[in-house]
């Protein structure tokens, strides 16, 4: 289980985080919506430490993740498996050893058995063999993004944190990569929180949306409940309105 | 009057702030050095890219330094009659000084700034995060084997330095100009002692890790976007050549 209690971030001025309450439950999907620059990837880099709040803690499992250094830190951080939402891919390693890059380096597995992770991954996000020897700057937008979801599911965490897995992606290849978020969660029953700004598809694998708006989640609950909250911020996102995006 | 004082005094503490925060990171980096894993593999293709790599360059520039350097000393000891003496003066200039200096500054143009934009490029694409959260420690696993790669290759790459140029400078001097071979080796054994080895030595082990220090720093802590690595890596060249030529004055003082 993750906690986050009164979070609060600033950059330059700007507070992204103003006061983030949110739990996310062991062994479930959350959703995180809100529209472009509400601080949906800022709030996902405070789960892993990668930023610091400068008020309010992030518990995981019950440890204070803020507080977190060294050693402890890496500790913690083992639990994690994250999609970054640029990929993040080395771009120094083929296709390959991007996705077994996690399992080589922290592992003891053989080589034959890491080929065999490796490639059983890369065939779920439709990679065939012929890329696994492709660089990351020779792949299009979409296969950067399910190489680095192969690269996340690998490790199979206890923790999985995806940063808009489908952007960019087409509708087909869309369904494909929600299904495997959904397959492996039934696989192997991580925690799940999900950036995306693909409504309704994303709803399908979530067991909780979360939405954030100016710095607050203002809207928790099942997807139905979610979509039947009166806030009229919260209904003029989920139907696209435009003067809601220009708000 | 005022503000220039106070614009001084502003630019001295940036620069102690900064002396301060790289020697940090130099320590923090090195230390990882004894945690494990430790990453041989990463090691081997550090000092592949900054030793090996470098040969080429510093071949080059050793034989062209030993030629000129004969060259220039033939040209003023024949004023003195004492034209023997070339082979202690060029082994001299390169053991102490040419060597150690001249190797840094071509490393540091050719990989410093390559790391320096590598590493750049990994933190604004977000690929050091990518290891932090893996819970692989990016000093670890980037910077700590490019630092003893450098404490490695560039002590070796200035010991080539040294024997080609003076080979160059035997080219000139003997081949060319005609001085005798006898006079130009017999004037190094007599004149070359082992402090000056040593000395060129620690010199250049300090100026290998100055440069690939600088390097990694900038690129670790740089600016946003295309335009900060880019003035990150102007950074690094221009800021490890200061380097080098400030600590040579020091350490030169210190080994006379
Ligand atoms: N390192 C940073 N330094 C300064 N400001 C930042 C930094 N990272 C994010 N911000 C600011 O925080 C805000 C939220 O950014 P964030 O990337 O979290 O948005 P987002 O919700 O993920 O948007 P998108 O859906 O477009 O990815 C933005 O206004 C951004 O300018
Ligand atoms: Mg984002």
């Amino acid at each position: 289980m993750i906690e986050l209690i009164d979070v609060v971030r600033t950059f330059d001025g700007q507070r992204v985080l103003d006061g983030i309450n949110l739990t996310i439950p062991r062994g479930k999907i959350t959703v995180i919506i809100g529209k472009s620059g509400a601080g949906k990837s800022v709030l996902l880099k405070h789960l892993v430490g990668l930023l610091k709040p400068e008020r309010g803690r992030i518990l995981i499992d019950g440890f204070d993740i803020t507080q977190a250094k060294g050693r402890q830190l890496q500790e913690c951080r083992k639990k994690f498996g994250v999609l970054f939402q640029g990929g993040a891919l080395f771009d120094s390693l083929t296709v390959f050893e991007n996705v077994a890059f996690p399992l080589r380096e922290k592992t003891r597995l053989s080589a034959a058995e890491i080929a065999v992770r490796t490639r059983q991954r890369l065939a779920q996000v439709n990679l065939s063999q012929e890329m696994e020897d492709k660089f990351p700057d020779e792949l299009s937008g979409g296969m950067k993004k399910r190489v680095a979801l192969a690269r996340a599911l690998i490790e199979e965490p206890e923790i999985l944190l995806f940063d808009e897995p489908v952007t960019g992606l087409d509708p087909p290849m869309t369904n494909t990569v929600f299904h495997l978020i959904a397959k492996t969660h039934q696989e192997i029953g991580y925690t799940g929180v999900v950036v995306s700004h693909d409504i309704p598809a994303v709803f399908q694998v979530a067991d909780y949306v979360a939405m954030l708006h100016q710095g607050k989640i203002i809207a928790w609950g099942s997807p139905a409940e979610v979509q039947a909250n009166p806030l009229p911020m919260v209904q003029g996102f989920i139907r696209g309105e435009v003067n809601f995006l220009e708000g | 009057m005022k503000n220039l004082v106070s614009a001084l005094g502003r630019g001295g503490l940036k620069i102690v702030q900064e002396a301060g925060e790289m020697a940090l990171f130099l320590l923090a980096a090195l230390g990882q050095a004894c945690r494990r894993p430790f990453r041989f593999r990463r090691l081997m293709q550090e000092i592949h890219f900054i030793g090996l790599k470098s040969g080429l360059i510093v071949l080059l520039t050793a034989s062209f330094t030993g030629m000129v350097l004969a060259l220039q000393g033939y040209y003023t000891l024949r004023k003195y009659g004492s034209e023997g003496a070339l082979g202690s003066a060029v082994a001299l200039s390169l053991i102490r000084e040419l060597g150690p200096v001249l190797t840094a500054l071509m490393v540091s143009g050719r990989a410093g700034s390559a790391i320096t934009a590598e590493i750049g490029i990994m933190r604004i694409t977000e690929q050091l995060d990518a290891l932090d959260t893996m819970a692989i420690n990016p000093l670890q696993y980037v910077v700590m084997p490019k630092l003893l790669a450098s404490l490695i290759s560039v002590p070796l790459l200035t010991a080539i330095f040294d024997v080609v140029g003076i080979m160059g400078g035997y080219l000139i001097g003997v081949v060319l100009l005609g001085v005798s071979s006898g006079a130009y080796f017999s004037g190094i054994v007599q004149s070359v002692v082992s402090l000056d080895i040593n000395g060129g030595m620690v010199k250049s082990l300090v100026f290998g890790l100055t440069i690939i220090l600088v390097a990694c720093y900038k690129g670790y802590f740089t600016g946003r976007g295309a335009e900060g690595v880019s003035r990150a890596t102007t950074e690094t060249v221009v800021l490890s050549a200061i380097l080098v030529l400030a600590w040579d004055y020091v350490l030169t003082s210190f080994f006379m």
